[in-house]
């Protein structure tokens, strides 16, 4: 009796461990991406990490200036980090590390926008717009890059790509992607307010900026025109008096600042993921080799300025010192030290290298804290004269609003410019290289106005105004998308 | 004493009458020690009726039919038959016999005879761990088992090992199964080697009733316990001794250094650093600073015994090392309990549990890369002292010694497993069994990083300076249990047809989650104020929710079937689910089978010579899903960080990018095998072919950048893509002769190759990188079709550029190519040098591994020496620091300087040069010899013992890693990660040190 029991509770217990096919059927425990958007808190967090990626342009920005005759490559010796140095030297090819991480990073943040975008209908709640308003300048912002790095680009617009659909997606003309880039930052300045509760966050101004912007790298001169100067006589910005204190830690999202791309070094990063840190990644790689000395903080010698973009400024012109710091001249004023790294110049691009005074949170050369500025006050004044100058609306405006830039940078009147047509046109290029020297804008304003080719070493036109689409993304969407032409 | 022995008595049937009954008695006793055998099991041969022997050795059974056959079978013995004639007491003499045919071996569910065996298992037992010594049961393993590949990470003491069996199938996960007493183990660290009884590895298909997790191969450990009727018995072993480096690099003293980088800077027009080199004499040498004579000492006691209804064991153990780099501040100690319960509620039901406590600290050094310990040592420059305010070398190197002061790092990790077994046997052919097995763990990271400045006082040297204190305080749990369930159904029908039947289910469910805080801002810049709750501010490391919950729901069956003990056949099927995989893909099917001749058994065969002859083969299909939980779900798991007002905000987005279609992989495997003995059983032999096809490979490779899934938190998914090939052979031989009484000697020698090819990566010809090689180039090693896994990819060099003339006339990477550079080779052919020249330079997966055992008894001595071998492994050197003013090897004093100096070694410079490149110059042959372990013990002698009241006393010295034969230049022939892909690169591997020990066994 008792072994037909001890049968019986055997049998049971196998029985229990037959459990049925439910038992692996688990839910995750966090929230299934498809089940969220119920609450405009979930809009708002979705909407915080569309924003992270802008920290990743560090390198579309370091790349601009060593694309561009302003900066050589630099570094520890000529084979520290191959991508960068063969971009510098027109060399680069379609297996290039950075260009893949520019590629990769900016359709993250463009899948992060088009995410909320693909959900904008599922819940309603008051200030909606204004969320929707951001993620469409952030996608905008994207774009942007891509279609100015690599031309014709995969484009989704209010749909996440998700696994599968790399083999299906084709080249979309970059004029196509250009419209949608207009709709949506038209809609962000339609819906955004001038001043927002938080620094940092995209403001009405920093649409038409933009927008003005993208009008001018497509010579849509008038409409650039239009909305830049809508955006210099209603928005709330000025230049700032002192040039000198613009890139201080401690004069951040100030009056000039129309769009400005925050960083922290309140938490700490690594190598194994330069797009995670919170920190400006640039600042390290540009700073001084082995530096000791007061100010400044070491860091990689990177994006070296050449002694020509030093001789572009003209006597007088007070940005120099700003801009590009003269280390051996500054090594023997102060007693500071430092070593010498690949393509030394002697210079440094002193707007955006490292200063002591952070936290140094480790790794110390990736969590630098200062903001870059990504579209200044001064900028969309050279933007505006360049749209009324080119498009042949208005010189006289054009040299006014070149001039209040030139009027801070030599503290008088006494070298305005009162040249017209097209030797104003060659003014303004000067100014905006002098102006915006180390910001990564160079590379991008040679090749828009076709003074590439004469301006870069080694510049081959027809090839190089675009990068090449990595050739290991090519293979992995199939071998579907054409290279650029002459890769 | 006759009605005890009378309840062990298992007759459970009785078919058979015969005419003339006896009953029978009798005494066991084992062969060298004369010392009587208890708990041996006595049988009627051919039927189910038996008895063991107690306390004393004694046995009896009634009703036993005149001229039957009694069998003597006892675990490490040779099993003894005897014909019973007539009923005086009989006194059978057992041998001892590790290498016994009729040695039983665990092969999942169940036990079976060696002799019986279909599949490629080996053994390891217990008499090769007490030999090695190991610290950590892997140790054990290395070229003990023919066709398993153990890897040590690191040489610091409790540093993990990497197991893989039968080469490398995957780029993920290559562990292999690995079951203590049938507990899932995923942690060796924690298990104490002295507890273990044998090891099984099971290399083929045959492990595929283990199913899910066992295609990477089953490790099966069985660890000591009681027998029934077993007085009580203690033992104690334990060793004292010390550590020291195998081998420090031949460095530049300060002399040779200073005018090395005067030279270097005046190839490049700069100044000599060093104008006046009188003086500087030696200078320090940093290896002297860092490397020391470390201690290492094991205590551990086993108490077992059984009753006539119960086994019991206890074991304690306390191990303590130091490292011999850092001392203390590398300690590992560990201490372990383990109780093990055996019990017989009825003739039919019994039970077995067991339960381990395990807690191990174990303190660490930075080491195996770029700012490790050794790397530091390795290339600080000799001209600093030890004692120097300015002790950084400007940059990314610094004052070894004062970094192992300043670090404090310690995991400690509590760790609980148990199990409990019941088995009831039934209507006389079934058994059923059911049992529970559970793992607990918790693991405490605390590192403290002091604010420290390395160089002149305000010199900023990021890498190493910290401006402020932090702590990092982590701590990890994990939990899972395992219930498995199942019914056995055994019957010999006409003494011919054996049959075995299984039916089972197995669950499995395994949770955990992480939490870990940083601190800054320490108070005193102290250790004792080291924890979070001192520090000035806190940030959560995991804002977001860490739990996973990983399941696995399995069901099989097994047939197995012999004729007569010759024709063996065996069949498995499994149905395993994983919730590791979408609703469409969660169950796979997995068969496997296996056939067995032993051809010695037929009546034709006829040798004098081989004693037994077994053919036997396998093959089957076994799954894999160990990808992670939730890869076929997007699951808002990713880091979605900005700063708004100057504060962190933190934001919600997709995580991993999903694939719904992911699937089961599968390798198929197939096995053909040998396993002989001849020359009157002296000399045995094994031979394997095996080829393992894995497809449907589960690997994350790089996915299109357009998915997002290098955003911030995200990652590629997992795919099904690829094919990986293993084949090759193992043969293992063994030889064991005993000369006389006093004199014994035993060789065992085996080896195994691998031939690893990547057949395919993905659908579109692709190939994943992986490794590092100096700082900022492209990865050196890859998965690509048509090479072995993780071969490394760089320029092929022919030797040096002698004149200006010769690189005039050849291709060149750039203009920074002078004389005395390196040639790279135009692979192909098209005139220019470019990544596409880049090409196959080594792989660091062996062709051949080998193992060699010598035992040798003579009288009270034994000797045993233990070599291991590996050929034709590549490694990448990666320990030097190319820096202008890091220091060098003495190699660098052949270096090129003008024409005709070297046709190897390129020049030295500061400036531009391409012979830092990833190219062969760097590659070098990794293959050894290591003579393992020699080891030389006494036993004294049955009188002496008497006198003392003691069972067995032996002493004994041991050396380990006494010696290793290489060409590599590096510290340790051994250096590897364990990558798949990234393996073989040495970035200043902590070498695995040279233990001297004095120790010994002792028994009550």
């Amino acid at each position: 009796m008792k072994n037909l029991k001890i049968t019986f509770v055997f049998i049971l217990l196998i029985v229990m461990a037959s459990c049925s096919d439910d038992f692996v059927d688990v839910s995750p425990n966090n929230e299934n991406s498809e089940d969220f958007f119920n609450s405009e808190e979930d809009y708002q967090n979705a909407l915080i990490a569309a924003y992270d990626l802008l920290q990743s342009t560090y390198l579309n920005v370091m790349l601009g200036e060593i694309a561009s005759d302003n900066t050589l490559a630099g570094g520890e010796n000529p084979n520290d980090v191959p991508g960068i140095q063969e971009i510098d030297d027109m060399i680069h090819t379609p297996i290039n590390e950075q260009l893949r991480s520019i590629w990769s990073w900016m359709y993250a943040g463009v899948n992060r926008a088009n995410y909320i975008l693909e959900f904008q209908n599922k819940t309603d709640f008051e200030g909606k717009e204004g969320v929707l308003a951001q993620a469409r300048f952030l996608r905008a912002y994207y774009y942007f890059e891509l279609v100015k790095w690599f031309g014709d680009i995969p484009f989704a617009v209010d749909t996440r790509l998700q696994f599968g659909d790399q083999f299906e997606i084709p080249r979309t003309a970059k004029e196509t992607v250009y419209e949608q880039i207009e709709l949506d930052l038209i809609y962000a300045a339609d819906n955004l307010p001038y001043v927002q509760q938080e620094t940092g966050r995209v403001t009405k101004g920093a649409a038409q900026a933009l927008l003005g912007k993208v009008y001018l790298y497509q010579d849509k001169f008038a409409e650039s025109a239009n909305v830049l100067e809508d955006l210099i006589n209603n928005g709330p910005y000025d230049l700032l008096t002192d040039y000198s204190t613009m890139f201080e830690n401690d004069n951040e999202n100030n009056i000039e600042s129309v769009f400005e791309v925050q960083y922290t070094d309140l938490e700490g990063a690594g190598f194994g993921c330069l797009q995670c840190s919170e920190g400006n990644v640039a600042v390290g790689f540009n700073g001084i080799r082995s530096y000791n000395g007061p100010v400044f903080e070491s860091g990689f010698s990177f994006n070296v300025p050449t002694q020509e973009v030093v001789n572009a400024f003209e006597p007088g012109d007070m940005r120099l010192e700003t801009a590009i710091l003269d280390i051996e001249a500054w090594a023997e004023q102060t007693g500071a030290t430092f070593s010498t790294g690949n393509e030394h110049t002697g210079y440094y691009n002193r707007k955006y290298i490292a200063r002591q005074g952070d936290l140094n949170t480790g790794d110390a050369n990736l969590t630098n804290p200062n903001n870059y500025r990504a579209i200044r006050f001064a900028d969309v004044l050279l933007m505006a004269a360049e749209a009324l100058n080119r498009g042949g609306l208005n010189d006289m405006q054009a040299q006014m609003y070149l001039n209040r830039v030139r009027e801070r940078a030599f503290g008088n009147t006494n070298n305005n410019i009162t040249a017209t047509g097209t030797a104003l046109t060659n003014a303004i290029y000067r100014e905006r290289r002098v102006e915006l020297v180390g910001e990564g804008h160079h590379f991008f304003d040679l090749v828009r106005t076709g003074r590439a080719a004469q301006e870069i070493n080694g510049f081959q036109s027809g090839k190089h105004e675009l990068f090449p689409i990595p050739l290991v993304e090519i293979q992995l969407a199939g071998n579907q998308w054409q290279q650029n032409p002459g890769y | 004493m006759y009605s005890k022995v009378l309840t062990f008595l298992l007759i459970l049937c009785s078919t058979t009458i015969y005419a003339q009954n006896v009953n029978v008695t009798g005494t066991v006793t084992e062969a060298t020690s004369g010392q009587p055998l208890p708990g041996v099991n006595v049988l009627i041969k051919n039927t189910s009726r038996g008895a063991s022997t107690d306390f004393d050795g004694n046995f009896s059974l009634t009703d036993v039919p005149l001229n039957s056959v009694l069998v003597f079978s006892y675990l490490g013995y040779q099993s003894k038959e005897v014909t019973v004639v007539n009923n005086q007491p009989l006194n059978v003499v057992l041998d001892e016999d590790s290498q016994s045919l009729d040695e039983v071996v665990v092969i999942g569910y169940c036990t079976q005879k060696k002799k019986e065996i279909t599949g490629a298992v080996s053994v390891v037992s217990s008499e090769t761990i007490e030999d090695l010594k190991p610290t950590r049961i892997e140790q054990a393993l290395q070229g003990q088992v023919a066709g398993v590949n153990i890897v040590s990470n690191s040489g610091s003491p409790g540093a993990a090992a990497t197991i893989s069996i039968r080469g490398v199938s995957s780029n993920g996960d290559t562990r292999p199964l690995i079951l203590v007493d049938g507990t899932v183990v995923e942690d060796l660290s924690v298990i104490n080697p002295n507890d273990i009884e044998s090891v099984n590895v099971l290399k083929d298909a045959t492990a595929g009733i283990y199913g899910v997790r066992a295609a990477n191969g089953v490790i099966l450990i069985t660890t000591k316990t009681g027998r029934k009727s077993m007085p009580i018995t203690v033992e104690y072993n334990g060793y004292a001794g010390f550590q020291e480096t195998t081998r420090k690099l031949p460095l530049l003293n300060a002399t040779e250094y200073a005018l090395l980088l005067n030279e270097a800077y005046a190839a490049n027009g700069d100044p000599s650093p060093f104008p006046d080199v009188s003086g500087l004499g030696q200078g320090t040498d940093w290896q002297d600073e860092v490397f020391e004579t470390a201690p290492i000492v094991s205590n551990a006691i086993t108490i077992k015994g059984g009753g006539e209804k119960s086994t019991y064991a206890y074991s304690g153990s306390f191990l303590t090392q130091d490292g011999i780099v850092g001392g203390n501040k590398s300690n590992f100690s560990r201490f372990t309990h383990r109780l093990a319960y055996g019990l017989d509620f009825l003739e039919n039901f019994n039970l077995n549990s067991g339960i381990t406590w395990t807690t191990t600290s174990r303190r660490q050094l930075p080491e195996n890369g770029i700012g490790s310990v050794l790397f530091n040592a390795i290339n600080m420059a000799p001209t600093f002292g030890v004692n120097d305010a300015a002790t950084g070398l400007g940059f990314e190197i610094v004052n070894p010694r004062r970094q192992i002061d300043n670090t404090f790092d310690r995991f400690l990790v509590d760790k609980f497993n148990g199990n409990i077994n019941l088995s009831y046997k039934f209507l006389e052919h079934f058994t059923a069994q059911a049992s529970y097995q559970f793992n607990y763990a918790e693991v405490d990271r605390t590192l403290f990083s002091p604010q420290i400045d390395y160089g002149i006082q305000g010199t900023v040297d990021k890498v190493f300076d910290l401006d402020r204190s932090q702590v990092l305080e982590t701590r990890d749990f994990f939990r899972d249990y395992t219930f498995d369930a199942f019914i056995k159904y055994e019957r010999l029908f006409n003494d011919t047809h054996n049959v075995n039947v299984l039916l089972g289910t197995s669950v499995f469910k395994s949770t955990g989650n992480n939490t870990g805080f940083v601190g800054f801002g320490i108070p005193g810049n102290s250790i004792a104020n080291a924890s979070i709750e001192q520090a000035s501010s806190v940030q959560n490391i995991f804002p977001f929710d860490t739990t996973f919950d990983a399941r696995l729901l399995s069901y099989f069956a097994r047939v197995q079937y012999d004729y007569k003990g010759k024709y063996l056949l065996s069949a498995v099927i499994r149905r395993d689910g994983s919730s590791n995989f979408g609703p469409e893909n969660k169950f796979g099917y997995f068969p496997s089978g296996s056939v067995g001749w032993i051809v010695s058994e037929e009546s034709f065969f006829k040798s004098e010579f081989v004693n037994f002859l077994k053919l036997r083969g396998s093959y089957g299909i076994l799954g894999n899903d160990r990808i992670g939980a939730f890869r076929f779900v997007s699951v808002l798991d990713g880091e979605g960080v900005y700063v708004f007002d100057d504060n962190l905000q933190f934001g919600t987005t997709p995580g991993a990018i999903s694939n719904p279609e992911i699937k089961w992989e599968r390798q198929k495997t197939l096995d053909i095998g040998l396993d002989m003995r001849f020359w009157d059983n002296r000399l045995d032999l094994t031979l394997d072919y095996y080829n393992k096809r894995t497809e449907d490979l589960l690997v994350s490779p790089p996915v299109s950048g357009i998915l997002g899934a290098s955003g911030p938190g995200s990652s590629s998914p997992f795919i099904n893509a690829g094919i990986v090939e293993n084949k090759g052979f193992e043969l293992s031989l063994g030889f064991t002769e005993r000369f006389n009484e006093n004199t014994r000697l035993s060789i065992k020698y085996n080896v195994a190759t691998v031939d690893n090819n990547v057949v395919s990566v993905s659908a579109s010809g692709d190939f994943i990188p992986g490794g590092q090689f100096g700082v900022g180039q492209l990865e050196p090693a890859r998965m690509e079709a048509g090479q072995p896994i993780g071969y490394f990819r760089g320029f092929r060099t022919a030797g040096i550029f002698q004149n200006q003339a010769q690189i005039d006339s050849s291709p060149v990477l750039n203009d920074n190519t002078l004389p005395g550079d390196l040639i790279f080779v135009d692979i192909n052919g098209d005139g220019i040098i470019n990544d596409d020249d880049r090409t196959y330079i080594g792989d660091p997966i062996p062709d051949a591994t080998m193992g060699l055992n010598i035992s040798f008894d003579y009288k009270n001595f034994d000797f045993g020496a233990y070599a291991f071998a590996s050929v034709g492994n590549d490694i990448v050197r990666n320990y030097e620091r190319n820096l202008p003013n890091a220091n060098r090897t003495t190699y660098f004093l052949d270096r090129w300087r003008g024409e005709g100096t070297s046709n190897s070694f390129p020049r030295v410079t500061t400036g531009a040069t391409n012979n830092t490149l990833f190219s062969d110059f760097y590659v070098e042959d990794g293959s050894f010899i290591r003579l393992q372990n020699v080891q030389l013990g006494y036993s004294f002698s049955s009188e002496i013992l008497e006198r003392w009241g003691l069972q067995k006393l032996r002493i004994y010295v041991s050396a380990s890693n006494l010696f290793t034969l290489t060409e590599y230049s590096g510290f340790d022939p051994t250096a590897s990660t364990g990558q798949p892909i990234g393996g073989g690169i040495d970035y200043g591997f902590y070498p695995t040190p040279r233990t001297y020990l004095l120790g010994m066994n002792l028994k009550l």
